[in-house]
């Protein structure tokens, strides 16, 4: 105990010589533990959001109910189940907007509400359960979602259909972003009467398959109701990949620590040995060293998830809206964390810290107590060192083709890219230190043969950072092109796919009828396209169902992927479905197949006459003759339209008719605001990657700046004796300088085509198992040269200080070198 | 049908008639859906309050009455099975309205009925609770024929009946651990209690109508944990509407129903107020229906035996003494751990007497 305690006090005292290297070490620490422990709290947040949205009415755990083909289903149905003694609450939840803000509104009956519910708890306070049952009654939202509607209590606000709420009231306990009421006024406010969208089951309700059948027929499907939240699987892939950005930038982080410890071995080796020759036993030392680690840990760790929490607390905000505009996920702005997930920060920190720290354990462990320094021997060490990285780069680029191979799915498009990450970075030094031995047999000056040599010794202490910057760049690369080519064919896919020059929104199904027959007599207008929906689910996946009318709009620019050559005349005649990109993989049908559409009737039977694109889209979509949809489809809300309307028109018209119709219009909009929303959506999907690419690559900046600062003082042992021959220091500053941005090109010019590799991952692997969807592979060349130049600058600035400090160094600086050789 | 015989008491009869309103507002502290609904502690403008001189018209007055505040339907009954042994159990539907006018389409009615069941042996006291919304279907009750529903728990006219009262019902409740279907004949007319059917509660005015027919044979089944049954006995049950609170000050009750060998009906309980000495009424119903209001002087009701149920004191075994009768019996529970429960909950449960009477019937406690 007292041997390891002097000897943890030995090995302490080397931070104090090296303050550099020890903030070094404390920040890739932190700021691996930070970037990992945001994205995990990012991901905590918006599932909590999930989960209190769902709690908040049924409670935790328990049953529900819902409609069979999704959507809504009759109130008589909850009748029935309350008569055959089955304890359930009915809920009407649908959307709504007040001004311009999107809201839930959230139909409960609180007589009946399991007493798991927090809502409730209202039942324990008289005055409120009055107010809510009596009178106009009561809308209950929390004091954040007043914040966000800008409403104070007792406001009477009116949703876009023209219904005025009853009095807003503030309840802590109402889910976040919606407006609880009494069932009733829920349907007259969505105009939804005798319509239910859940049923809760009582804590203790006996409801097994067979009683349901017997009650309700095929009507209703029993879930649990974790599994309700259809939001938390929609948004599955989102979170998912921010993991996986999150766990790279973990990475990144890692290879600053593994550089930084591995300096620091490097540099107390001596220490080490001294100590193994005064007795001290390798057990001790690793012991000491192990300490050393977890006292890291926790202030690293702890500083990591500081900064974890301020990166989560910068990128909520977009996260939110992001989550909000793709899923219609409302996630509570203000962050709250829990003790589990800090524990899960330092365990990833301590894990991280002994990883990078294992080779130095390793090595300690086997370490001769009696031998001596043998600067000289570096090459036989520096040979075992690149063979042991290519057999590692080997190991690494088998997992992933066996990732690939094997493989199906997220995961293993995420191990594909991480192994080839892997591979190619272990393979870096490798294939520098071969480019480097080649030029040295070609140079012939010993000044160039010497910058050759020094620069292979050197290729050990800079790797790790070359590696991390390698890696960073390919993800910049890689990301960069993914999403703009994305950013492309999502620009190209709009203008194929909005040629309406205006889209409006009825409030109600009459309304749409008296805009229709309103909108025929105008002279401005060529086309009216009802654009009705309907909602089913095949195999358990929401899907919406839309209806085409036969139209050149359609015919000449609806974008396909495939389709039969007849596909417009085959889907008016009979029959016939245009399935998005997203649903035909899911199901696995392709041009040809047979398709069963549960209906409100029976199964309906049709083929797939044409696989469309459908970018964006969470939900499937089938897309069928408006006729048909209006046969077999009871419930289609038929209140969205296009119109076609001579373009310099456009805006009269919509004004006109806005005077005309005013409450019955829910919403319209022209063609470029509806692109510049749907543009927006898009921007935000890939804002929070992109934020996370950006700071992986500041961080291997970093990364490469703490390596050639520590390294700096090592360089004076090698570089004195060539000074001592006669080459100037500004020489061997520039020679430094040239050397550093030469492996920086290096690393840039091999993240290249590595990019490119997980470009094609992202968009042929991830983005399909993720989304649905394929993008066209896409390539960007000047993405490219600005990755060249950021690493260039990187690297230029990186070795900025030592190079200058070199430089700078007095003669007697250099020349203490050969007094202290050891 | 006999009315009970005018009273001098006005003011004690009426606090009587209203023991089970006084039931909801027990314990309400811990119940807003027993406070909130009907909240019967404040005044109730806009509702119908109940007139001297109105007769009762039945069938009409069997069904429910939205003009009025607060109303119930209550029947108990205690069993013999052909296993030898005893059961007893308990149906309760009540209506709350929350504002005059209640009665209204879909679900803008604004009527909300809560029921109690339970059944009782010697080992098990099992009990289940439900609330309904009015308007849609779930609740409700209808006239002629008869027939008070509150999801899948019935009490109406057998099929069999062709009349238009409740002399033939059918009762039946229960949830995953009991259940229960009697058939309830009467055998004795209509008690119209107060004045014919007009009961006061104070000088002030306060009054509800209440008739009982305590003299129901019944016969059924009751299921306890699974285990079925076949039983016959005596029920007892209760009309009450209202649209008045009690006083403030009452803490609580102690109500005996008691069915005499003989075929006697007796009718009794204790209000216990946290100001006053406790009050008592009675009410003597002869085989024939005729009846007899008891007054206090004639009462004596005393606890013999607490039990700590449900984290009280509860006192379960009674003397019961109506001096003028020449009546001195003890209580004693079937099942002493007949709590219930529920919002609110309360102690009620089959009990049996002996002493100078013998025969069975329901003990309600509440406020311990």
């Amino acid at each position: 105990m007292r041997a390891t305690f002097w000897t943890l006090a030995a090995l302490m005292s080397h931070w104090r010589r090296r303050p550099g290297n020890f903030m070094t070490l404390l920040a890739g620490l932190a700021i691996a533990t930070a970037l990992w422990s945001g994205v995990q709290a990012l991901n905590a947040q918006a599932r909590n959001s999930y989960d209190a949205a769902t709690a908040a009415i049924s409670g935790g755990g328990g049953r529900m109910l819902l409609a069979a083909r999704g959507g809504l289903f009759e109130q008589d149905l909850f009748v029935k189940l309350r008569r055959a003694g089955v304890e359930v609450s009915p809920v009407l939840e649908g959307a709504s907007r007040i001004g311009d803000k999107n809201i839930r509104i959230v139909g409960v009956e609180p007589v009946s509400l399991p007493r798991r519910s927090p809502i409730a708890h209202m039942r324990k306070r008289a005055d409120i359960l009055d107010d809510f049952l009596t009178g106009e009654g009561r809308a209950f939202a929390s004091p954040q979602t007043l914040r966000r509607l800008d409403l104070a209590e007792g406001a009477q606000p009116q949703t876009e259909r023209g219904r005025r709420l009853p009095p807003l009231t503030a309840l802590a306990e109402a889910p976040p972003g919606a407006i609880v009421v009494d069932i009733g006024v829920a349907q007259r406010l969505l105009d939804r009467p005798g319509k239910l969208s859940r049923l809760i089951l009582a804590d203790d309700a006996a409801l097994d398959e067979a009683r349901l059948k017997r009650v309700a027929g095929d009507a209703l499907r029993l879930v649990a109701a974790d599994d309700d939240s259809e939001l938390a699987r929609l948004t599955d892939s989102f979170h998912l990949n921010l993991t996986a950005f999150g766990f790279l930038a973990f990475l990144v982080g890692l290879f600053i620590v593994h550089a930084a410890y591995g300096l620091a071995f490097e540099q107390r080796l001596p220490t080490l040995r001294t100590l193994r020759a005064l007795g001290v036993a390798a057990p001790n030392l690793v012991a000491a060293m192990a300490c050393e680690i977890a006292a890291f840990t926790f202030v690293a760790g702890g500083a990591g998830l500081i900064g974890g929490y301020a990166i989560a607390q910068a990128l909520l905000p977009n996260v939110a809206r992001s989550l909000e505009s793709l899923y219609g996920a409302q996630i509570s702005e203000s962050l709250t964390l829990d003790a589990r997930w800090g524990l899960s920060g330092l365990v990833m920190a301590g894990a991280g810290a002994v990883l990078a720290a294992a080779s130095g354990f390793a090595k300690t462990m086997r370490l001769p107590p009696l031998s001596v320094a043998r600067p000289i021997a570096w090459r036989a060490a520096h040979h075992r060192y690149l063979r042991r990285q290519a057999a590692f780069a080997t190991i690494a680029l088998v997992a992933a083709i066996c990732a690939y191979d094997f493989g199906k799915g997220l995961a293993s498009g995420f191990a594909v890219i991480g192994f080839s990450l892997l591979a190619a970075a272990l393979f870096l030094p490798v294939a520098l230190a071969g480019f480097l031995a080649l030029s040295e047999n070609l140079a012939h000056r010993p000044l160039a043969r010497w910058f050759f040599a020094d620069g292979r010794q050197e290729i050990s202490g800079l790797s790790l950072a070359l590696m991390a910057l390698l890696v960073a760049l390919a993800a910049n690369i890689g990301v960069g092109g993914m999403v703009e080519g994305f950013r492309q064919t999502f620009t190209r896919w709009l203008d194929a796919r909005l040629v309406a020059e205006v889209y409006f929104e009825a409030a109600t199904p009459a309304d749409a009828r008296d805009i229709e027959a309103w909108a025929r007599g105008q002279p401005d207008i060529s086309a009216i396209l009802p654009v009705w929906r309907a909602k089913t689910r095949i195999d358990g996946w929401p899907i919406e169902i839309v209806g085409m009318t036969a139209h050149e709009t359609y015919s000449a620019h609806f974008p396909l992927i495939e389709a039969t050559p007849d596909v417009w005349t085959a889907l008016h005649a009979q029959d016939a479905v245009l399935v998005s990109e997203q649903l035909a993989r899911r199901l696995g049908v392709g041009l040809g197949s047979a398709l069963d559409i549960p209906t409100s009737r029976r199964d309906w039977r049709a083929r797939v006459v044409g696989i469309f694109p459908d970018y964006g889209n969470p939900k499937g979509q089938l897309r069928v003759d408006h006729e048909e949809l209006k046969r077999y489809f009871d419930d289609a809300s038929g209140v969205h339209y296009g119109l076609r309307v001579s373009p310099d028109a456009t805006a009269r018209f919509i004004d006109n008719m806005q005077r005309r119709f005013d409450g019955a219009i829910a919403r319209i909009l022209d063609q470029s605001e509806l692109k510049s929303m749907s543009t927006e959506i898009f921007e935000r999907t890939f804002a929070v990657t992109a934020a996370l690419n950006t700071l992986t690559l500041i961080v291997s900046g970093v990364a490469l700046f703490a390596s050639l600062l520590t390294l700096s003082d090592m360089r004076q042992a090698r570089i004195a004796p060539v000074w001592a021959l006669g080459a100037t220091r500004r020489e061997l500053a520039a020679l430094e300088m040239i050397r550093v941005v030469a492996f920086a090109a290096g690393a840039a010019i091999l993240a290249t085509p590595l990019g490119l590799f997980m470009t094609w991952c992202l968009v042929a692997i991830v983005n399909v198992a993720a989304f649905g969807w394929r993008l066209p592979f896409q390539m960007f060349p000047t993405q490219w040269l600005m990755v060249f130049l950021i690493a260039l600058c990187a690297a230029i600035l990186a070795a900025l200080i030592p190079v200058a400090r070199l430089a700078r160094a007095a003669p007697t600086e250099l020349l203490k070198v050969f007094s202290n050789e050891r | 049908m006999n009315a009970d015989r005018p009273t001098g008491s006005r003011e004690r009869l009426g606090a009587a008639m209203s023991r089970r309103s006084a039931l909801i507002l027990a314990l309400s502290s811990t119940s807003a859906l027993a406070q909130g609904f009907g909240g019967l502690g404040a005044n109730a403008p806009g509702f119908k309050f109940p007139q001297p001189g109105t007769p009762l018209v039945f069938p009409k007055d069997h069904g429910a009455h939205p003009d009025f505040r607060t109303e119930w339907w209550y029947v108990t009954a205690n069993l013999k099975g052909t296993d030898g042994a005893s059961y007893g159990v308990q149906w309760t539907l009540f209506r709350f309205a929350l504002e005059p006018n209640s009665a209204r389409a879909g679900w803008t009615d604004r009527n909300v009925w809560m029921a109690h069941a339970a059944a009782t042996d010697a080992g098990e006291h099992l009990f289940a609770q439900k609330f309904a919304r009015g308007g849609i279907g779930l609740a409700g009750v209808e006239a002629a024929p008869f027939r008070a529903y509150i999801d899948d728990w019935l009490l109406e006219t057998r099929d069999d009946s062709s009349g238009a009262g409740i002399e033939r019902l059918r009762v039946s409740a229960g949830n995953g651990n009991f259940a229960y279907a009697l058939d309830l004949t009467a055998t004795g007319p209509i008690v119209l209690q107060g004045e014919g059917g007009y009961s006061r509660k104070s000088d002030a005015g306060q009054a509800s109508y209440y008739y009982s027919e305590p003299f129901f044979m019944t016969e059924g089944s009751v299921s306890i944990h699974g285990r079925e049954t076949q039983v016959s006995g005596r029920a007892w049950m209760d009309r009450e509407w209202s649209s008045q609170a009690l006083a403030a000050d009452q803490q609580g009750w102690d109500w005996f129903a008691l069915h005499l060998d003989g075929g006697v009906k007796l009718m009794l309980y204790r209000m216990r107020s946290v100001k006053a000495a406790p009050f008592f009424f009675g009410n003597w119903i002869d085989a024939d229906g005729a009846t007899s209001p008891l007054m206090r002087d004639d009462i004596a009701i005393a606890p013999l035996e607490n039990m700590h149920i449900a984290d009280r004191d509860t006192p379960v075994r009674w003397r019961v003494q109506i001096k003028s009768r020449g009546v001195d019996v003890e209580t004693r529970p079937l099942n002493p751990r007949s709590w219930m429960a529920t919002e609110p909950a309360y102690w009620e449960g089959p009990i049996f007497f002996s002493g100078s009477h013998k025969g069975e019937g329901y003990l309600e406690m509440t406020g311990y």
